[in-house]
């Protein structure tokens, strides 16, 4: 399916509440930044190994995660940052885990591609493609005892993964509370999806009669109608839910990455919908939200960072050879 | 007195934990309704439910990653891979997920699940159903291996697996399901892991091992004592973490180690063994060394296959050619 068949104008369509939307607003603004500020820690050698970044693709997380309950819990990809981010994990602790610091959300053991965060509902972040599809589905098996919902995010290159057909079959068969959330950024790494892609992504789930649709995950307010119904469902014991996001990375695969395998005008094609120009417009055309609001968050969230920075940079490193306990007493 | 079977002692612990605890949960191929493969499990999913107790899709990939997610989000789940040669294809979930777990989320959860799977040869399943996986395990921080040789160790040590707050692996040798014991109760309690036991006492040399293997090391202490050789034999009942202390006291006893593998020389625990015993114990070591399968795959025909593992005779065999070269 074309990018364009599915990049129409549901936004809003219902309406849009002006506060929810600064706030879904304000959540994507501060991950474009985070990533931003994580990119230029980098090249000053304050980030450290490698960073994949979620710029571009901010709109999935924060309106499948704007809609889960204190009882939901979600597993994200070595591309984490936004789904901590758009879960609540604080920022200032995000930032110090990837600084590598005493005050991370792990301690300084986890770094970019493993974060963990219980309180907030982050199951992990998996490095190994796939590992947020067990996570999830495994989540699952708990949380339907309390009515909760696990949320699974990974990409399209993980439809090719072991993980991505055992789990989905497990779930469907156990009639587990899971939402698989595929974000499709059009590359595996460095490579188009479609050359390494037998088929339509969706056709998969469908075959296993998952209930399944593919969106717009640029669009915050498609995604967050799309994740609510797919929630609701699963909570209500449906079974599991999938869901592939169109979206795009604005960035290269990691840090490395030049992007030189993107084709022609294709950036530029996506940047003209990028998430956070829709959510204006959109905030603009049916919330009746001035400029001057979101012209404010912006920079709110760009003074909170750099005082991040600056507290994050200031921060101890755990000791060197800090003692660490293998098992659980 | 009570008759205790290595197999029934799998389902009675299965069974008193499953009702113990409500947050145990158990699952695998065939398991449920069929009973195991192994005929361990009967019952269970007709006494506490399918929600507890259910069958999954042939994919260990999911069984392995289900347990995972589970045990982060408050369950104990026990599962089952049904031959240990499949844990191959559990692997990431174990090693990347679960062992990992605990160290990097800065100790704010633990993952509590055991995995029980059949390991071991000789019963001709052929190359990829007989192999003792243990090996692939040893060299993974923040992951338990126990080992039983015996129902009650199996009853007691799988009880403590699920009651530990760590991820498990639980090693059920198949040559060992049909045995039988006599026990003074069969209400047996927790077995401490990584606590070694020692089966028989003997003051010329110590036979470490585990599994079948202790009963291979008992035959042959039999076989030595019949030219006056006396063996003791230490049950390590727990391959990870090793027990050290036990291992160091047998060898300040007896001043010999052979310790006894059914798994490949090459990067078995018997080289920790052995590592361990001269490491801590030098001016201990008269001698050590370690009987092992040898580093091929496991052949099918029963010639190729009773001459690949280390029976009694083979390690008694050993034992009194190393003794006679020191006299020598």
């Amino acid at each position: 399916m074309s990018r364009a068949a599915v990049a129409g104008p549901a936004a809003g369509e219902g309406g849009v509440d002006p506060d929810l939307g600064v706030e879904l607003y304000r959540r994507m603004r501060l991950i474009r930044r985070f990533e931003d500020t994580i990119q230029s820690l980098f090249q000053k050698g304050e980030v450290h190994g490698t960073t994949h970044l979620y710029s571009g693709e901010e709109a999935v997380a924060v309106g499948v995660c704007s809609v889960l309950e204190d009882a939901d819990r979600a597993a994200g990809t070595y591309r984490g940052h936004g789904h901590a981010l758009a879960l609540g994990v604080e920022p200032q602790g995000l930032l110090d885990e990837l600084l590598g610091r005493e005050t991370g959300v792990c301690g300084g053991r986890a770094g970019s591609m493993n974060v963990v965060d219980l309180e907030h509902r982050l199951i992990g972040c998996f490095g190994i493609i796939g590992g947020s599809i067990a996570a999830a589905t495994g989540a699952a098996l708990a949380l339907r005892r309390s009515g909760g919902v696990a949320v699974a995010f990974f990409g399209d290159g993980t439809t090719n993964h072991g993980y991505f057909h055992e789990c989905l079959n497990f779930a469907k068969v156990l009639s587990l509370p899971v939402v698989y959330v595929c974000e499709n950024n059009l590359y595996g790494e460095f490579t188009p999806w479609e050359t390494v892609t037998a088929g339509q992504i969706l056709a998969r789930p469908q075959a296993l009669e998952i209930p399944a649709q593919t969106i717009d995950g640029n669009d915050v307010w498609t995604v967050r109608e799309t994740a609510s119904a797919a929630v609701a469902r699963a909570r209500a014991g449906e079974g599991p839910q999938f869901i592939e996001a169109l979206t795009y990375r604005f960035v290269g695969h990691s840090r490395s990455d030049p992007g030189a395998y993107r084709k022609p005008g294709e950036l530029d094609a996506w940047k003209e919908r990028d998430p956070l120009k829709v959510a204006r417009e959109t905030l603009a055309a049916h919330a009746g939200v001035e400029v001057e609001r979101l012209d404010a968050v912006d920079a709110e969230v760009d003074r909170e960072l750099e005082a991040m920075v600056e507290r994050g940079l200031a921060a101890p490193y755990p000791p060197a050879g800090a003692p660490a306990r293998e098992f659980k007493e | 007195m009570a008759t205790l079977e290595f197999r029934t002692a799998i389902r009675d612990a299965l069974a008193e934990e499953l009702e113990r605890d409500d947050t145990v949960v158990f699952f695998g191929e065939d398991v449920a309704k069929p009973g195991g493969v192994f005929a361990t499990t009967g019952g269970l999913h007709e006494r506490f439910g399918a929600d507890r107790v259910f069958d999954t899709p042939i994919s260990e990939l999911a069984i392995s990653g289900a347990a995972f997610g589970s045990a982060v989000c408050g369950l104990r789940p026990v599962i089952e891979i049904m031959f240990g040669d499949f844990l191959a294809l559990a692997m990431d979930s174990l090693v990347n997920q679960s062992a990992k777990f605990f160290y990097l989320s800065n100790e704010q959860a633990s993952v509590p699940l055991v995995v029980r799977s059949a390991v071991g040869a000789g019963g001709r399943f052929g190359a990829i159903h007989s192999q003792m996986p243990a090996t692939w395990f040893q060299g993974v921080p923040g992951l338990k291996i126990v080992a039983p040789s015996t129902p009650a160790d199996a009853k007691g040590l799988l009880k403590a697996a699920i009651r530990d707050d760590n991820p498990v692996l639980v090693l059920e040798h198949k040559r060992l399901y049909a045995l039988k014991e006599e026990v003074a109760d069969a209400a047996i309690e927790p077995v401490p892991i990584g606590r070694a036991h020692l089966r028989r006492e003997g003051t010329d040399v110590t036979l470490v091992s585990a599994m079948k293997g202790i009963h291979d090391c008992l035959a042959a202490a039999e076989l030595l004592a019949a030219d006056g050789i006396e063996a003791e034999v230490l049950d390590l009942r727990t391959l990870r973490p090793l027990d050290a202390g036990a291992i160091a006291a047998a060898l300040s006893r007896t001043n010999r180690l052979a310790v006894v593998e059914e798994g490949p020389l090459t990067g078995g625990w018997a080289g920790e063994v052995v590592a361990l015993a001269v490491e801590h114990g030098l001016h201990d070591v008269d001698d050590v060394w370690r009987i092992a399968t040898a580093d091929q795959p496991i052949p099918y025909s029963p010639t190729l296959e009773d001459a690949f593992l280390p029976g009694a005779e083979r390690i008694a065999g050993e034992v009194r050619a190393r003794l006679a070269h020191e006299e020598g």
